[in-house]
């Protein structure tokens, strides 16, 4: 049955997995990189296919709708001007109570757009690729989010590109911060491979006192994730696990992660 | 025939990759990815030779794992795997009939990522893996099954339709013309 060709195909097949299996990280990074540019291209036109119907649709609009969406606009502009006047005086008395109490100054968010370019194509892992890379000054760990609240963090970065691990994927675990009255502390944790707008926060103390709806932020702990990024809500009561040793609760993510389009990168 | 086979699979192969990772379509109605690589692999089996298969194999494996977050190469050996064996045996399968195709291509997109999972798990990874992952994997099993007999249509007509086909020998032979009327 075997012939001499089939043991050398089973051989080379085996030899080139184990090598590839086997590379030191730096080589497999510029291997990542080589493979992956094949796919640049492809990358170029299915960016330009998406564009098209929005240009062509821009195209078609009547001049009453452009006028339409201004004024929308305008409003929603003056609106968010008195919103940051607002936020300008809040933070100057934030500073002077900080300086007064002799606390650390906090530092402003720098952030940066990045266009969602793909999605991992296999199914037990929830990441991202965004098209910001190392030219960009992206960095591992650094937190990714949206207007909503958290997405996860980069977990590797190339050139001009750069994955993102999700939040409830078992490669991304978040120290958050329940706000309540006991200001309750957990991990947020992967769930389940299906809903991915749900996740576990896990490792809370046995006494915790969630409720449904109660806001989740990032707590700071850990180093990577500043404090105060808003990661969801409470979806249910605190169950005890492990024999009451910790309990734990799913969070409803405030971020879609299943139409992330563009994204924001936290620059330290 | 069977290079352009080969390069055609490995084509197709390039471009399914390049589709999983850009239309998540299938990933929010179905909840799972649908991958087209088991079922390229058992079109390559059936139409190609080992070497077709191993490239299919490696080329297939490196290009899926650069855009996952696989570890790089983890997705040659359960590609091999799948279609080795339906490669040494394919004498006896009925490649023609798209039931025999749709079977194949059931068990292949069954075994691949199962393989994966596995490789990955003894590996020390820890991939989102749950109970949600047997519906996942049923979803799999039947894109993968119903896009098998899709594919190798597709494929088959590509080659009639650009690949070289030798001509046909007629019966004709001038030795036994029957020649009419007078000399």
């Amino acid at each position: 049955m075997f012939k001499q060709k089939h043991y050398l195909a089973l051989g080379a097949v085996t030899l080139v997995a184990v090598l590839v299996l086997s590379l030191p990280s730096s080589a497999v990074s510029h291997l990542i990189l080589a493979v992956g540019s094949l796919f640049l291209p492809l990358f170029g036109l299915a960016n330009s296919a998406q564009q098209l119907p929005a240009d062509l649709a821009d195209s078609v609009l009547p001049r009453r709708e452009l006028l339409r969406q201004i004024d929308t606009l305008r409003r929603q502009n003056d609106l968010l001007k008195v919103q940051a006047l607002q936020a300008a005086a809040t933070a100057r008395e934030n500073e002077q109570l900080r300086s007064s109490l002799g606390w650390q100054r906090q530092v402003p968010w720098k952030l940066k757009l990045a266009n969602v370019v793909m999605r991992d194509p296999a199914n037990w892992w929830r990441t991202v690729q965004i098209d910001l890379g190392s030219r960009d000054g992206i960095q591992t760990n650094q937190p990714v989010l949206v207007a909503d609240g958290l997405v996860g963090r980069v977990s590797s970065v190339s050139l001009t590109r750069s994955q993102v691990v999700l939040i409830g994927d078992p490669n991304c675990r978040i120290s958050a911060l329940v706000e309540n009255p006991t200001h309750d502390t957990g991990i947020i944790s992967a769930s389940g491979p299906l809903d991915n707008s749900l996740v576990e926060l896990t490792y809370l103390s046995s006494s915790a006192n969630l409720k449904p709806g109660q806001n989740v932020f990032t707590s700071g702990l850990g180093g990577v994730f500043p404090k105060g990024i808003p990661i969801g809500i409470v979806a249910e009561d605190a169950q005890p696990v492990e024999f009451g040793l910790y309990t734990e609760a799913r969070v409803k993510l405030s971020a879609n992660l299943g139409a992330l389009e563009q994204v924001w990168v936290l620059f330290p | 025939m069977n290079v352009f086979n080969i390069i055609l699979v490995l084509a197709a192969a390039f471009l399914a990759v390049f589709c999983e990772s850009v239309l998540p379509a299938a990933r929010n109605w179905l909840g799972a990815q649908i991958d087209l690589l088991p079922a390229l692999m058992i079109f390559a089996a059936l139409n190609t030779n080992t070497a077709g298969v191993s490239l299919l194999a490696i080329f297939g494996g490196l290009w899926f794992d650069s855009l996952s977050a696989n570890p790089l190469g983890v997705s040659i050996l359960p590609l091999f795997i799948v279609g080795f064996p339906i490669c040494l045996q394919r004498e006896f399968i009925l490649r023609e009939l798209p039931f025999a195709q749709l079977v194949l291509g059931a068990i292949a997109s069954a075994v691949a990522p199962a393989l994966t999972v596995l490789l990955l798990l003894s590996g020390g990874k820890q991939p989102l893996v749950g109970w949600g992952s047997i519906w996942q994997w049923l979803v799999m099993i039947a894109g993968g099954a119903l896009a098998t007999p899709i594919i190798f249509a597709l494929l088959n007509w590509c080659n009639h339709a650009f690949g070289y086909q030798p001509r046909a020998e007629t019966s004709f032979r001038p030795d036994r013309e029957i020649r009419r009327g007078r000399k």
